[in-house]
């Protein structure tokens, strides 16, 4: 079993991580990093609650190699807000617009939508729907998703006003963010 | 998932010198989507994984002196659906590589190792083979070529054999006045493998007289194929709707298909014929794929 050293970026940080030719990237974040925030749901690829950027672009980390990862820049769903204060138009608009229920997926879901609206800032439904079609949800029925990010792309593009108001405590509200009491940790 | 030592040449010479010093015990791995599920299941049990990501010359797609193009085999689908060269050669094509699976996965895997891999669902195969597609093998003795009707052998089983590596995909160039469509039956989600899948070009001469035609089918047998016996009925007639409906009937004795969640083997031969008349038909109407 040969081993091997890893240089690469994830949320901005370099890190330097020495792994088995055969560890996933999916073990080298949750376990390795100690990133839970990467969901790991079918382990075959298919239902893209794993799916992380690397270099940018949507994969899923549950049947990418981590060797893949050495030289890249990966960004998790930790990476996307500085702290609870100052979520990203997308993680705002996912709550505004009842875009998670369970938020099993939900780590996916915004990577996902994360890229697509760096591709493509102005999509329609469609687009939308068709980028988004192997992030697999059971509990929304994927109308709030894409409402919410279609929303968001308004939000980003100066269009329209962010959508409902936060209930009641705002992020730190029961079944927002956090079971009340706790406090989110950023990473 | 057994564990394994990890290669990384640098050059498709070095790849075959490892495929050739760890023989069966060794295994190509390009994006790794295929390959990784199959380990993980105990399929492939290979001790020495030959990565071929670093191999520079296995990279990219370039527009032969003919007109022709080559896809090497490390393209991923996504950089091929949106490459401009695919897309001039044929919009059809570049929309095929665009419906495989979902964007993590034409992310991940590439072309070379969807056919590699050899799974009689995938959407490109049948479309280069209704491209008239060839194989580029090579192995430490020199290269050889096969064309894509052909290089499928059976069930994840190929024409590229010990030691040998496939190094590229060659399309010859499209003859002008060809249209070519690639649709597919998906009665469940759009990310789903095919019930069927009809890749097929066209060429239609006066009087919408067939002079050229390709079709062949995925989801239909233990590998990609391409149904003859329809071209043959076809060729050299008018392509008048009871013609194109008496030769997609043809199809059914063509294919192979298994029963499965998608459909008993009678219904895919049933959904096969169905399929070929569309995308016939579609030829003929001019409403897909005109160049």
């Amino acid at each position: 079993m040969s081993k091997h050293q890893l240089r690469f970026q994830i949320n901005g940080e370099t890190r330097e991580v020495t792994i088995p030719a055969h560890r996933r990237l999916i073990d080298l974040i949750r376990e390795d990093l100690a990133l839970t925030g990467t969901k790991e749901g079918c382990s075959v690829g298919v239902c893209g609650a794993c799916t992380v950027l690397i270099d940018g672009d949507p994969m899923s980390a549950c049947i990418m190699p981590a060797l893949f990862v050495d030289g890249t820049s990966v960004e998790t769903i930790e990476g996307l807000a500085p702290d609870l204060e100052h979520l990203t138009p997308l993680q705002d608009a996912f709550i505004r617009h009842g875009g998670f229920q369970c938020g099993i997926c939900t780590p996916g879901q915004i990577m996902a939508a994360t890229a697509l609206l760096e591709d493509n800032p102005q999509p329609t439904t469609d687009d939308v729907k068709r980028w988004m079609m192997g992030n697999l949800c059971r509990c929304t029925g994927y109308y709030k998703i894409v409402e919410s990010i279609l929303a968001a792309a308004d939000v980003m593009a100066g269009k329209g006003d962010p959508g409902p108001a936060i209930q009641s405590g705002g992020l730190q509200g029961p079944g927002v963010i956090a079971a009340p009491g706790a406090q989110g940790s950023g990473r | 998932m057994r564990e394994f030592d990890y290669h990384a040449p640098s050059t498709t010479a070095e790849a075959l010198d490892l495929l050739q010093q760890y023989g069966e015990d060794g295994h190509a791995m390009a994006g790794g989507a295929s390959l990784l599920l199959m380990m993980q299941q105990g399929l492939i049990t290979a001790g020495h994984i030959i990565g071929l990501r670093g191999i520079q010359e296995l990279q990219g797609i370039s527009v032969l002196p003919n007109g022709g193009l080559e896809i090497r085999p490390l393209t991923t689908h996504r950089q091929a659906e949106r490459s401009p060269e695919v897309r001039s050669y044929d919009p059809t094509l570049a929309e095929n590589f665009s419906r495989v699976a979902t964007i993590r996965i034409r992310n991940q895997g590439t072309v070379g190792g969807n056919l590699a891999h050899a799974d009689p669902a995938q959407d490109p195969p049948p479309m280069l083979m209704a491209l008239d597609g060839e194989a580029v093998i090579a192995s430490k003795s020199g290269e050889r070529t096969v064309p894509l009707d052909g290089f499928f052998r059976d069930f994840f089983e190929t024409a590229v054999g010990d030691g040998e590596l496939l190094t590229a995909i060659r399309l010859p160039p499209v003859q002008q006045g060809t249209k070519s469509t690639y649709i597919k039956f998906l009665p469940r989600t759009e990310d789903d493998y095919a019930t069927v899948s009809v890749a097929a070009t066209l060429r239609l001469g006066a009087d919408n007289v067939c002079q050229d035609v390709r079709v062949a089918l995925g989801s239909a047998g233990p590998v990609p194929l391409r149904a003859k016996k329809v071209e043959a009925a076809v060729r050299g007639q008018r392509l008048t709707p009871e013609l194109i409906n008496s030769a997609a009937e043809l199809v059914r004795d063509e294919v192979d298909p298994i029963s499965d969640v998608r459909g008993s083997a009678n219904y895919k031969r049933e959904m096969a014929r169905v399929w070929v008349g569309r995308a016939l038909r579609s030829l003929v109407d001019g409403s897909n794929g005109t160049r």
